[in-house]
């Protein structure tokens, strides 16, 4: 076989750094960020948007948002939904605070029972979807309910009541605890789980075999099943990280406030999807990054945070979110066409 | 005698009340083209999807070197070493062509659970698989939805010969290539089938399975119709028994049909030009006198 002249080859036209970016999946969100810091920058910088404790806030509701957001984006990829997020976190929260409040457990015991507890969750969640092949939103939409339900109904039965607090005592110089509280440096440590997370998954998502299946297991199961992928395994591990994820920030919340509340996580499913959404995950799987989500769950913050620090009636956030979502959409739809039609 | 690489023996699959295969029993012997052959809707790619786990079968067994095996996945007759381009190839649009050509089966560098996937190794890897072909992949990590057909086509066969250990399927897989390509996929073949492999090899065209094929196996409405050896058989037999002999000729008198009706067409067509002209050569001799006598008044 003759060998090919590269340097000749008429056809390979040189792709600029800027198309290369511009076929990225979390460009829109990077840029997004970018531009959200310097309206806050300029608008609300007098009103502590860029003291210490303000960063610090942002970064603390994009941290928590962004832990779910990083769970959320990968089974995104994964081609599936998680709507039981939400009601996962109020769920994991009571089943950390009602063996400790009532029974009397060490904190660690706890943590590790309402990890056990999200794992079997997710794997539930997963093998649903595998069995039935409903699609994963009807599936999760149920136990967005059942958890819920669940949470609620337990609660009251054991506790009589629907919060259950003064937890601090105990999480206080709990050997696993001590790892969901207080600050490193100034900064909540939420915001490191959040970083520390983004960097092993993304990591995991662009440089290992498991990535590469959940890309594969996104685009078309069909075909990744064909090719040797072990579909149903891939899924029941993402439905187990969603939830997982969930439980992470549940134990930072209880941790923190010493309390959980049975209508904790409410409509936290969506915004995690919407943050990956930001970040350049397809509604149709098979394409997305973590490092999206990362921004997205940023630009989350940030807006949340700077339309309070500027004053403005936080009814107007909801607006803003809304149409975050519809300009990513059309823009992530743009990309997708960019990166698999004419080029 | 050997043993056969693969063996099927009264492979029965269903799709509720679907028939698609009906005690199929076929085998492929270690350095052995077989050539799957047969109508739309045989059943060949049923049968070649059972081999490769898509499928299970309803009842039958299937031989891998004499041995019975159960293949719960696609993973557990890859790992039997059975490597298969399906007819509609199994790649993923979205992906890169190095992580199409290595998705399930990726190389691995590194130690415990820091194992990670070794792009380097793949890009070079699918750089120069997909050379041997003829195919300069300008960039690896180019989406595969941005190829052309051909071109896709060509990764899912370069990638299951990569891959072929023992045994390689190959469903039409010469459908959307071109002459250069086609040719290189037969020699693949014959490659294969030197280095001890047994192929199945899946066509509608005659000119690609009787130069490779050892023998050729009809499958017809999900019945196995024999399995014929080359020497008994000619290009021409095979062609007839790809297309039902009867078929075959009574399509040759369709044609024929077609190509008389075409000639009286044309006929007619002919005279009827010819009495426009006689039509026109008339009135034009009718207007020429018509102005010599005009003149002549004049005059
Ligand atoms: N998953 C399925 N569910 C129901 N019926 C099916 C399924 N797969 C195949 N069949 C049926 O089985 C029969 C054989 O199909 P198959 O794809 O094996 O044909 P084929 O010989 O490969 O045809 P072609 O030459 O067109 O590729 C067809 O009638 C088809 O409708
Ligand atoms: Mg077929």
């Amino acid at each position: 076989m003759a060998t090919i002249d590269r340097s000749a080859d008429e056809r390979i036209r040189e792709v600029g750094i800027l198309r290369k970016l511009l076929s990225r999946p979390e460009l829109g969100a990077v840029s997004g960020a970018i531009l959200v810091f310097i309206f806050f920058a300029i608008v609300a910088a007098n009103r502590g948007f860029l003291s210490f404790r303000g960063v610090s806030s942002w970064l603390e509701v994009s941290a928590q948002l962004g832990i779910l957001a990083i769970g959320a984006s990968l089974l995104m990829i994964g081609g599936e939904f998680d709507l039981s997020i939400g009601s996962m976190i109020a769920a994991a929260g009571m089943a950390m605070a009602i063996p400790v409040a009532v029974y009397g457990w060490p904190f660690w015991l706890a943590i590790l029972l309402a990890f056990a507890f999200a794992l079997f969750v997710g794997y539930i969640n997963g093998m649903i979807v595998n069995r039935t092949r409903l699609p994963s939103f009807i599936v999760t939409l149920a136990f967005l309910f059942i958890l819920r339900g669940l949470t609620i109904g337990f609660t009251r039965l054991i506790t009589g009541r629907t919060q259950v607090s003064g937890l601090k005592p105990a999480a206080e110089g709990d050997w696993l605890a001590v790892i969901f509280r207080g600050d490193i440096f100034g900064l909540p440590v939420s915001i490191y789980w959040w970083l520390g997370l983004a960097v092993l998954t993304t990591w995991i998502l662009t440089r290992t075999q498991f990535g590469n299946w959940v890309f594969g297991v996104g685009g078309d199961a069909n075909a990744a099943r064909n090719t040797g992928v072990p579909v149903e395994r891939v899924r029941i591990i993402l439905f187990m990280g969603t939830a997982v994820a969930a439980t992470i920030f549940a134990a930072l919340q209880v941790i923190d406030l010493g309390s959980a509340d049975v209508n904790r996580g409410q409509l936290k499913e969506f915004e995690a999807i919407i943050a990956a959404v930001i970040g350049g995950c397809l509604l149709t799987g098979g394409y997305g990054s973590v490092v999206g989500a990362v921004f997205g769950a940023l630009i989350f913050g940030m807006v949340q945070q700077g339309i309070f620090f500027t004053g403005v009636n936080t009814d107007w956030f909801k607006v803003f979110l809304g149409l975050m979502l519809l300009i990513a959409v059309l823009f992530n739809n743009f990309i997708r066409k960019r990166a698999t039609e004419a080029k | 005698m050997t043993t056969p690489l693969v063996e099927l023996q009264d492979i029965v699959k269903t799709f509720g009340s679907v028939i698609a295969l009906n005690d199929v029993s076929m085998s492929v012997n270690p350095g052995e083209v077989m050539c799957l052959l047969g109508d739309n809707g045989a059943g060949k790619s049923t049968l070649i999807k059972t081999i490769s786990g898509v499928h299970k079968q309803t009842s039958g067994k299937i031989l891998i070197e004499g041995k019975p095996v159960v293949f719960n996945s696609p993973r557990d007759a890859q790992r039997a070493g059975i490597a298969t381009v399906h007819q509609h190839l199994s790649i993923q649009p979205l992906m890169s062509v190095t992580r199409n050509f290595f998705l399930g089966r990726e190389p691995v560098k590194g130690w415990g659970p820091f194992k990670f996937f070794d792009k380097n190794f793949g890009d070079k890897t699918v750089v120069a698989e997909m050379a041997k072909m003829g195919i300069d992949i300008r960039d690896p990590s180019q989406a595969v939805g941005t190829m052309s057909g051909g071109e896709r086509q060509c990764v899912a066969i370069s990638r299951a010969v990569y891959f072929g250990a023992k045994i390689l399927i190959l469903d039409e897989p010469t459908a959307a290539l071109g002459v250069k390509q086609a040719g290189v996929v037969l020699r693949y073949i014959v490659q294969a089938k030197t280095r001890g492999l047994g192929v199945i090899f899946i066509t509608h065209n005659v000119h690609h399975a009787y130069p490779v094929g050892d023998k050729f196996t009809i499958l017809k409405r999900g019945q196995s119709y024999g399995t014929f050896a080359k020497n008994e058989v000619s290009r021409e037999q095979v062609l007839g028994m790809m297309a039902g002999t009867e078929e075959l000729d009574a399509l040759q008198s369709e044609l024929e049909e077609f190509a008389r009706s075409d000639e009286a067409q044309a006929k007619g067509q002919a005279s009827q030009y010819e009495a426009t002209a006689a039509a026109e050569q008339a009135l034009a001799k009718e207007l020429h006198q018509e102005s010599e006598k005009v003149r002549k008044e004049q005059n």
